[in-house]
């Protein structure tokens, strides 16, 4: 645990700054292997809630090309075909990016639109590379599963916020 | 609260270049994003080997905890089972009498054809399962609906065999890593079984939907049709799936098109049976002396 602790000085050290959310965003990809079995969409994309908690949290964390490798390492996580994930999330950080150049009043309400567009987007755009890569499956199967991620986001937002407290504490 | 300023350029030259080629690095990730796709979809055995370490990778956390989360499930069956201990227990005693009539008829049965099969001199189609393995887990979000097979590449897996349980037919081998498989079930979007209707013999499609059940599409043309009930078993055409095995019964019917549900449900499922792929006929020529 050393490595992660503060120095001499209080500062904490490099590798907990840039490695925790990176860290907990791949956790969130791996909620996926919990060991239930279904045949149905039952969960949120937790990978993706806790990425986009990050981005909208802390802007200047990661540049928007730090989606491409998390993004392929949740569709190397979920099994699903690899460069749809990576895709998506890049182009929603992308998205994000052009908002923040926008000189506009940001505030909690505002980023979790944000976050449901991205959300969305994400949702039916997986969809939609499934469909293309193996054909066939109904849309309305995924909707619950993306309202229930546009409601989750609030409290992943929480939880990055209070990783982040942690992060940067002395 | 006021907008962020951290994407503020300034007059630094780095963080503008910095700024700039991380853009430039995102828009050929997003291009190398959608050739990965394109490459998946016409060329679906690609990245095996990425896949299949990542596979092998995630699959002890699913294993480990699996009988946790099965120990859990049964609790509360168990509870009511201790209740109804009476009743059940007099239900179970009269299907009992009433299956062993029945084996006793199949056992005659299965005599007969074999017997049957001997005289014409069919080739038996008695194929040795490949591997027997636990199911360890499942996709729970995203629209391919998979399951995760403790066995792999090491036991002999590979991509297109059929997998089974002791109920009926659980789906189709996707992606092999060493030591874990994902199967590609029954009712996900990308999978087709060609189907028999036991009561007609009327041959059918049956499609996953993405969600529990699967889409029964009628191949005849004004056949006798579906009706609620209808036992569903592979026919073994085209090859991949053995003939005869259980595969799903029909729930509801709404003109040619049925909706059925898989006999062998994965959330119950502990072991299943990886078999051999049925060998696949060869293509049909294409008629002589046709211009291209």
């Amino acid at each position: 645990m050393a490595i992660i602790e503060s120095d001499l000085l209080g500062r904490p050290s490099p590798l907990r700054l840039q490695a925790l959310p990176v860290a907990t965003t791949l956790l969130g990809s791996c909620v996926n292997l919990l060991p239930f079995i279904s045949t149905a969409p039952v969960l949120p994309p937790f990978g993706l809630l806790v990425a986009l908690g990050w981005r909208l949290l802390r802007p200047e964390l990661w540049a928007a090309w730090v989606a491409l490798p998390l993004g392929l390492a949740d569709d190397l996580i979920t099994g699903t075909a690899p460069g749809s994930a990576m895709t998506l999330w890049t182009i929603a950080f992308l998205g994000i990016d052009m908002v923040d150049a926008r000189p506009m009043w940001r505030d909690y309400w505002l980023d979790w639109w944000i976050a449901t567009i991205a959300i969305l987007f994400c949702s039916f755009g997986q969809w939609a590379f499934g469909y293309f890569v193996a054909g066939g499956g109904a849309l309305w199967p995924i909707i619950p599963p993306t309202i229930l991620a546009i409601f989750c986001f609030p409290p992943i937002a929480r939880l990055c916020a209070a990783l982040d407290r942690w992060r940067l504490a002395k | 609260m006021a907008p962020p300023r951290h994407r503020d350029r300034g007059f630094s030259r780095r963080i503008q270049y910095g700024l700039f080629f991380g853009y430039v690095a995102a828009g050929m990730g997003v291009v190398a994003g959608l050739a990965l796709v394109l490459i998946a979809r016409f060329d679906p055995v690609a990245f095996e080997g990425i896949r299949g370490l990542a596979l092998d990778a995630t699959t002890p956390f699913s294993a480990a905890t699996r009988p946790i989360v099965r120990g859990g499930s049964s609790v509360a069956g168990d509870i009511g089972d201790y209740f109804n201990a009476a009743s059940e227990n007099r239900t179970l005693r009269a299907q009992l009498a009433v299956a062993r009539r029945e084996l006793i008829q199949a056992r005659v049965l299965a005599f007969e054809n074999a017997r049957l099969k001997r005289t014409l001199k069919l080739v038996g189609d008695q194929t040795q399962p490949i591997a027997a393995a636990r199911i360890v887990g499942s996709n729970l979000s995203g629209t391919r609906r998979f399951a995760t097979l403790a066995a792999g590449g090491a036991d002999g897996v590979a991509p297109g065999q059929p997998v089974r349980a002791a109920d009926g037919l659980v789906g189709r081998i996707a992606e092999v890593g060493m030591h874990a498989s994902r199967i590609v079930l029954l009712t996900d979007g990308g999978s087709a079984v060609p189907l028999r209707v036991v009561r007609t013999g009327e041959a059918a499609l049956g499609e996953g939907r993405g969600e529990g059940a699967m889409e029964i599409h009628s191949t005849v043309v004004g056949g006798p049709g579906f009706r609620r009930g209808d036992l569903l078993v592979t026919s073994g055409v085209g090859g991949v799936y053995p003939a005869d095995m259980p595969v799903a019964v029909v729930t509801g019917t709404s003109g040619e098109i049925a909706t059925a549900r898989p006999l062998a449900e994965p959330a119950k499922l502990d072991f299943a049976l990886v078999l051999p792929q049925a060998p696949v006929p060869p293509p049909v020529a294409p008629p002589a002396g046709r211009k291209r």
